[in-house]
């Protein structure tokens, strides 16, 4: 009996909500560890870059503006949708990285254990990191986190999912929108990641996934002024300080790179990096002039 | 408006402070000339006067600077919080103690309104010296995790429209949390940073932990740009904030920027017409408008413009302009020619952009640099004044219909720093605030601040936060 032929996938970058080509036309080959062909990806040209931003701004609104519990709920029901799909993104983490099944699983396992840490972040962070001042006059005075904006993801190279993840769910997590640039090399997790958030309750546009060549697609989202922050992940040294450059120029807040193990519990390091203080002051008034406070 | 009394002049006594004809560097604890030599003179704006010659900092003296700053660092950082805590409760003291002096200096130095300096800055200085003091060994309790660590040497450029205030937003978290400092004051207003050195001197601080270099642009980027600053926070102009970020790209050095504003005051039909007005005034007249979060573009809504404007105009005829060491004077001087020929040009923009101007009867003195407090009605979101930052005591009124329209207009700038809000609706109060794009959002109240009270932007507004417990984290390696 001849062994059945399976049927490929062709992989496809997911902006607002859809799965386009490139409209550049162009795919480049995506191998496994060993130099096996795994896939044409496609290989994302700036103009893709600049619709990722629109759709990402796009989204911001109800995204920023859903109740954290909502997020909270949004982001947990991703971490379910992977879990069903814990085989596929098995076998994808193995030829992306070049690991062995049991290796894998381990690191689609914490992933997905990374997600469901995040979901429980959404309803948080406001009580972690803001809270009431006790300022010297008859004021009420609160200082409460507000999402950044649209934040460019620059993702780890070599941790190609965990890695990701663990870049992109805290930077969504907090009510900021997303324009991913997934590993370049080994770009399929990233990619079928976006299968997962189209079916898992997440609106369009929250994420944006482009493949292709980072420097290429980096380039023109650190200099985007509709982009209001970068992390810079996966970037090398020298990329790094190019986008940090460019970046400077609407003054977008910008994580660097630094070494990291995804393993790891993270700490609140990246829910606060794209986190904006807002302070809003009232008067408290007074009750009549009696002096009696009751 | 003819009133039935005339003011006598009540002017506060220039014979508490004691201005040297000239001054040093302050590095390494001692007064030292620049190593080129070079001086500049420091003027009074409100007469031009010469009120001291200064030693102006060099590349050279930034490098000598930080090497103290490095070699102060290891004792300093290593001190226990408990004791860092009480040189800053020293200092706080001791800026109480001579806070009269140094109110009386910062309005020769700076041309703002005694009235300021001695109800507003000073006040806030020891503020917020007391308050990080109490900061220094509490650090395991910030919500930085434990035992969060200084960065080393702190670079730190400060703006001339507060500049004993700037000069504590910086010093005070930087100690607090173990860092030592080189910090630059604006050539403009050099003088009560060198004070102020002086009460490091009383407070026994050890030698190398401040560093005071005057000088010029070139020495703050200088500093800014030095291999061995750990940490850099500027206060300033967008455009030299920008150009410091791309400074510090690609090294480790940790970033904050507090730069300009164009903040919005939002006047809903409902609103309290007195205290609004109040609060517009304190908006963009506090400090001659010098003010990064002022209220410079008053969003009116539609229904009470004519109302509110009539009221506006009242109010403005009785602001009082002149010399700003009088008790009784609103309105003090521009910080400087240059400034002043900023303000001058925009204005004359909104004038020939077709904006219409209104400025109360108002006689200006003839030295120094003054400009009269100015309206501009029938402003668009096109207009140039409604769209850069002036920087100074001119205020564009802009109207709307509906909360909507309050929103998209207050968010439409580059800026984030800062909003008012004035309706007697409290939901509405929390709807807008939560829609606005602004680091501090005001509601029936403007221009408060609190060293308890984080303050920053959005956006173009810069990053980090300044005060609070949030202010730490700029200075903690978190």
């Amino acid at each position: 009996m001849s062994e059945r032929l399976s049927v490929f996938k062709t992989y496809k970058l997911y902006v607002g909500g859809k799965f386009p080509r490139s409209e550049s036309g162009r795919v480049y080959e995506v191998t496994d560890s060993k130099g096996k062909w795994l896939a044409n990806a496609p290989q994302s040209s700036r103009k893709d870059a600049r619709d990722a931003v629109v759709a990402a701004r796009k989204a911001f609104g109800g995204w920023s503006g859903a109740t954290a519990y909502n997020r909270g709920q949004v982001l947990y029901r991703v971490a379910e949708m992977l879990e069903g799909r814990r085989d596929q993104f098995v076998r994808e983490v193995a030829d992306a990285e070049g690991l062995s099944k049991s290796k894998a699983a381990a690191v689609v396992d914490a992933t997905v254990d990374r997600w469901v840490w995040y979901a429980g972040w959404t309803d948080k962070i406001a009580q972690v990191v803001g809270g009431a001042n006790p300022v010297a006059g008859p004021y009420f005075n609160l200082s409460s986190p507000e999402p950044t904006g649209v934040v460019a993801v620059v993702a780890p190279q070599e941790s190609s999912f965990l890695g990701l993840v663990s870049v992109l769910a805290p930077v969504i997590a907090t009510g900021n929108t997303a324009v991913v640039v997934a590993s370049e090399k080994a770009a399929l997790p990233a990619l079928s990641l976006g299968e997962v958030l189209a079916t898992s309750d997440v609106p369009g546009g929250v994420v944006n996934v482009l493949s292709g060549r980072t420097a290429e697609i980096a380039a023109p989202l650190a200099a985007h002024q509709d982009v209001n922050a970068i992390d810079l992940a996966g970037a090398d040294e020298v990329l790094a300080k190019e986008l940090e450059i460019a970046a400077a120029d609407n003054l977008k807040r910008v994580l660097r790179p630094q070494p990291v193990d995804y393993f790891e519990t993270p700490g609140t390091e990246r829910l606060t990096a794209f986190l904006e203080t807002k302070t809003v002051w009232h008067p408290t008034g007074s009750l009549g002039a009696s002096g009696s406070s009751y | 408006m003819a009133s039935a009394f005339e003011y006598a002049p009540a002017p506060e006594s220039r014979s508490v402070v004691d201005i040297a004809p000239s001054y040093g560097l302050f590095i390494d604890g001692e007064f030292v000339e620049a190593a080129e030599g070079k001086v500049f003179k420091t003027v009074s704006p409100s007469t031009e006067e010469v009120l001291s010659e200064v030693a102006q900092a060099g590349a050279e003296d930034v490098d000598r600077a930080v090497r103290a700053a490095r070699k102060a660092f290891e004792k300093w950082s290593a001190l226990p919080g408990s004791e860092r805590a009480k040189y800053l409760f020293r200092i706080a003291r001791i800026v109480q103690e001579r806070s009269r002096e140094l109110a009386v200096l910062e309005t020769l130095d700076n041309g703002k309104p005694i009235r300021e300096t001695r109800d507003a800055d000073l006040p806030l200085v020891a503020a917020h010296f007391f308050y990080y003091a109490g900061w220094a060994d509490k650090l395991d309790h910030a919500g930085f995790g434990a035992d969060p660590r200084p960065l080393g040497v702190a670079g730190q450029v400060i703006p001339w429209n507060f500049p004993l205030l700037m000069l504590a937003w910086k010093i005070a978290p930087a100690l607090a949390t173990g860092n030592t400092v080189v910090l630059k004051p604006a050539e403009t207003t050099p003088l009560s940073a060198l004070f102020f050195a002086d009460i490091c001197r009383q407070a026994g601080l050890p030698k190398g932990v401040v560093n005071i270099l005057p000088g010029y642009g070139d020495a703050g980027a200088a500093l800014t740009a030095h291999p061995d600053v750990n940490k850099v926070a500027f206060t300033g102009s967008t455009a030299v904030g920008k150009e410091i970020a791309r400074t510090v790209a690609g090294t480790s050095k940790k970033l904050t920027l507090e730069l300009g504003g164009k903040g919005a005051n939002i006047v809903f039909d409902d609103a309290p017409i007195d205290q609004a007005v109040e609060g517009i005034v304190t908006g963009i007249f506090f400090n001659q408008g010098q003010v990064c979060c002022a209220g410079s573009r008053l969003l009116v809504q539609e229904s009470v413009q004519d109302e509110l404007l009539d009221a506006l105009k009242r109010r403005l005829s009785t602001l009082r302009l002149g010399d700003p060491l009088d008790k009784n004077t609103d309105i003090g001087a521009i910080n400087s020619a240059e400034q002043l020929a900023r303000i001058t040009t925009l204005a004359e923009r909104g004038e020939a952009e077709g904006a219409e101007r209104w400025s109360p009867a108002c006689e200006l003195p003839s030295a120094g640099y003054w400009f009269a407090p100015t309206l501009f009605t029938n402003v668009t979101q096109a207009h140039t004044i409604a769209r850069d930052e002036i920087f100074g005591p001119v205020l564009s009124v802009l109207t709307f219909r509906t909360p909507d329209e309050a929103v998209a207009k207050a968010n439409n700038t580059q800026y984030g720093l800062s909003a008012g809000i004035w309706t007697e609706k409290g939901s509405r109060i929390l709807a807008v605030a939560n829609k606005l794009r602004a680091g501090v959002v005001w509601s029936n109240t403007f221009n408060k601040f609190d060293p308890t009270s984080p303050f920053g932007g959005y956006k173009e507004s810069g990053f980090g936060r300044e005060g609070g417990r949030h202010g730490l984290e700029a200075y903690l390696d978190v």
